[in-house]
């Protein structure tokens, strides 16, 4: 490349040597320090390469000198969080269960605990807020299927229903309809007898005495003598205001006819003893536990 | 600027550029005088309740903290002799920073830039720095000379850099390190310090300081002032034609002459001026200006250079204060044969103090009946309102509460708001029906699940106001907090 630079005559400066229509551009190099600290930013970035991770490969990447990894980062403070968290947590599978939510520390840390892992396995089905919806049970209200004591949620959470572990609870609403046990117009007869334990009005021409009868011959022997429920089959109380599967005469003649058996998993095994325990004092603490 | 300008003749870096002005360095001359004393006074008060503030103690009583102005970051609180100030009521602060603000303003109406020259941290090191330099370097011609050496690097002169140097650290490190001390027990602090037992953020924290004390009162001084500080601007809206501000009195020095020829003049009965040029208010002023030319942003009127003239006229026999707080007005009226008239006592300060003491009654009130007992409520989301089996409503709360006092409380809990309604704390058994009692502990806050249950029938409205009260059962101190109760 030919240099075509010059000294220019006004400013005594010399110039880049480019010139269009007459008009010379004057040379104004770059600020030395700034040239040094881009050539430093050279050097540091090739340093930066020999003793950090840096360069993919194949199948992995350049590990560097200094054998820096951020997974390896995260594992060692999860190790020390779990550390920190230990001792409260052994403090809290030690402690009765009934004990703890007389304590307001214990209580905090269960709640706080139970919290996060309610979010993370349960909310799904009974929702962020323990609320539920059509056929996953609110867990804040005083209506219980098996129970509402510490002891017995615990063992809910624990063993699940109908799940397959072998302490599950069972026991199902069986398929009235289906199985061919009541005929359609015996079904309707029994629903609506249903809504009148309940003290809801009844459909037109409804035989009370007919539903009375059909009721303690296919219901009694799970949900009791007037429909008040059973929590050792988790028959659920008939009487009362709340229904998981709707209280409108479609509804109750849908679930008479095919029946209900829904699922929770047992957590015992995925969850260790002591967020069980956490967990059931969560839900218990939601306000419906007795 | 119609000048025109043949580029031959240019010179680029002098006429057109750069963009800014290099620094000057000022070489500020020793002083004495009334207002030298003022400021040496002034800055022993500053440093020494700055330095020595931390170790003063103040019996709290067991288990709180015994040091006087303490802000205890890890426990939320901040210690001011007997106040003791938590999270919640930051607002005080924001009282604080009103009533500063208003009080320069107040300073600036009355006398200028006060702030500025006597009290200003980058005012009082920057003095502090400058007696240090002038110890040991010697006076401003000794200094200017010595700056100017062809031959800097003997020995004598290397100590003396070094010795200024190594003070002015020493000075900017205990400034950082009382800087720390306001932040955890002093005596104890002091102690893991010297030890190297302390947390390294006191560490860090202390380096930072002596960096920016350094740098700021040994190097930046005056540009802090002129060029990086926005009250000179600020000022300028604040001030009027009353305010005293440090003024060169025109009327008693043009024309300015040596004290032979004025004498001379003066004896023929021809006008001449005080001021004999003898450039004395130059050499002292910090910020390197002659005052003779009028107000200036880079004043920062410390009143050192009232105190060179006053020197010198009192040398030549005229009267002092030829530099003085003053202003156009009465130089206009001297001028006019009238007498001075002073107005400390105008619209402009009364609407100042009357401000002041409004905002500074209300905190006082609000910190005398500042309540020992509080509480907050929060009304679950999630879900908002839950149907039990009988149909009744019930509503989850979570309740905190603030007990600012030394002793645990035992609180009772009582609602009004919808009709036959039952009250729940989650973990507490109620004593009396539905009237949950609780120990809360001293100097904490303590949080609770409180469920409110009412039957669906007596309360038929959507939202229904309740309000929570909180009672101290054995001193009777109360508190309460309103949310409301929602029907699905």
């Amino acid at each position: 490349m030919t240099d075509h630079s010059e000294v220019d005559t006004v400013t005594g400066r010399s110039t880049t040597g480019h010139e269009w229509d007459g008009i010379k551009e004057l040379n104004t190099p770059l600020p030395r320090w700034w040239v040094i600290t881009f050539y430093l930013t050279i050097i540091w970035a090739i340093g930066y390469w020999i003793v950090y991770p840096a360069w993919p490969l194949i199948s992995s990447n350049t590990t560097g000198w200094f054998g820096y990894s951020s997974r390896a980062d995260v594992a060692v403070e999860l190790a020390s969080l779990e550390k920190i968290r230990g001792d409260k947590m052994v403090a809290l599978g030690k402690a009765p269960l009934a004990d703890i939510e007389k304590d307001p520390a214990l209580l905090a840390l269960a709640r706080a605990k139970g919290k996060t892992v309610f979010g993370d396995n349960c909310a799904p089905c009974h929702g962020s807020g323990a609320s539920g919806s059509k056929g996953y049970p609110n867990l804040n209200d005083d209506d219980w299927l098996w129970g509402g004591s510490l002891d017995q949620i615990m063992q809910t959470i624990q063993y699940g229903v109908r799940s397959g572990h072998s302490k599950t609870h069972e026991g199902q609403m069986l398929a009235f309809g289906k199985d061919g046990v009541l005929k359609a117009d015996e079904i309707v007869t029994v629903a609506n007898y249903v809504r009148s334990l309940a003290g809801l009005p009844t459909g037109q021409g409804f035989d009370k005495a007919k539903g009375e009868k059909l009721f303690a011959d296919n219901c009694v022997s799970c949900h009791g003598e007037g429909g008040k429920g059973n929590q050792e089959m988790g028959a659920p109380n008939l009487t009362d205001k709340i229904w998981l599967y709707g209280s409108d005469e479609a509804a109750l003649i849908e679930t008479i006819t095919n029946g209900r058996s829904g699922v929770m998993p047992a957590w015992e095994g995925r969850l260790d003893p002591a967020t069980i325990k956490a967990m059931a004092v969560y839900v218990h603490s939601l306000g419906g536990g007795k | 600027m119609n000048k025109t300008v043949n580029p031959k003749e240019l010179k680029l870096d002098d006429d057109y550029g750069p963009l800014y002005a290099a620094q000057k360095k000022v070489y500020p001359q020793s002083v004495s005088g009334t207002f030298r004393r003022i400021k040496w006074a002034l800055m022993a008060f500053c440093l020494g309740v700055y330095y020595f503030l931390p170790f003063v103690r103040w019996n709290r009583g067991l288990g709180a903290p015994s040091q006087a102005v303490l802000i205890d970051l890890p426990n939320s609180r901040f210690y001011f002799f007997f106040i003791e100030l938590w999270p919640q009521e930051v607002y005080y602060f924001t009282g604080l920073l009103i009533v500063a603000a208003i009080a320069l303003f107040l300073m600036n109406s009355i006398g200028g830039r006060i702030w500025c020259g006597y009290l200003c941290p980058q005012t009082v090191w920057t003095d502090l720095f400058y007696a240090v330099e002038r110890l040991i370097e010697g006076d401003r011609r000794e200094r200017m000379k010595k700056d100017k050496s062809a031959d800097p690097m003997k020995l004598e002169r290397v100590s003396e850099i070094v010795l200024k140097h190594s003070i002015w650290l020493l000075i900017a490190w205990w400034t950082g390190g009382a800087w720390v001390l306001y932040f955890n027990d002093a005596p104890t602090l002091v102690t893991e310090l010297v030890t190297f037992q302390a947390p390294m953020i006191a560490y860090i924290w202390i380096g930072i300081l002596t960096c920016t004390t350094y740098v700021l009162a040994g190097f930046m001084r005056e540009q802090v002032c002129t060029y990086m500080c926005p009250w000179p601007r600020i000022q300028a809206a604040l001030t009027d034609e009353w305010a005293l501000n440090v003024t060169y009195r025109y009327d008693r020095g043009e024309k300015r002459t040596s004290v032979k020829k004025a004498a001379e003049l003066r004896a023929l009965g021809q006008p001449v001026g005080d001021c004999v040029d003898c450039y004395q208010c130059v050499a002292v002023c910090p910020t390197g200006i002659d005052i003779r030319n009028g107000p200036q942003l880079e004043c920062i009127q410390c009143g050192l250079c009232i105190d060179a003239c006053d020197t010198v006229m009192t040398k030549i026999g005229r009267p002092t204060r030829l530099i003085g707080y003053d202003n156009d007005i009465n130089i206009e009226r001297r001028q006019a044969g009238k007498a001075p008239i002073y107005r400390i006592v105008r619209a402009r300060t009364i609407v100042y103090s009357a401000l002041i003491a409004v905002v500074g009654g209300i905190m006082v009130y609000t910190l005398a009946t500042r309540s020992l007992l509080d509480v907050n409520v929060l009304h679950d989301r999630n879900p908002i309102a839950v149907k039990l089996s009988d149909g009744s409503i019930r509503n989850a709360y979570t309740v905190r509460l603030l007990n600012k006092s030394g002793y645990d409380r035992v609180i009772a809990i009582d609602i009004d708001g919808p009709v036959n309604a039952t009250v729940h704390v989650v973990g507490v058994d109620s004593v009396t029906p539905d009237r949950p009692m609780i120990v809360i502990p001293r100097d904490a806050t303590s949080e609770l699940r409180l469920l409110v249950t009412a039957p669906a029938d007596n309360n038929p409205e959507k939202s229904i106001p309740v309000r929570f009260h909180v009672t101290d059962i054995g001193l009777g101190v109360a508190a309460s907090a309103t949310d409301n109760f929602v029907s699905p």
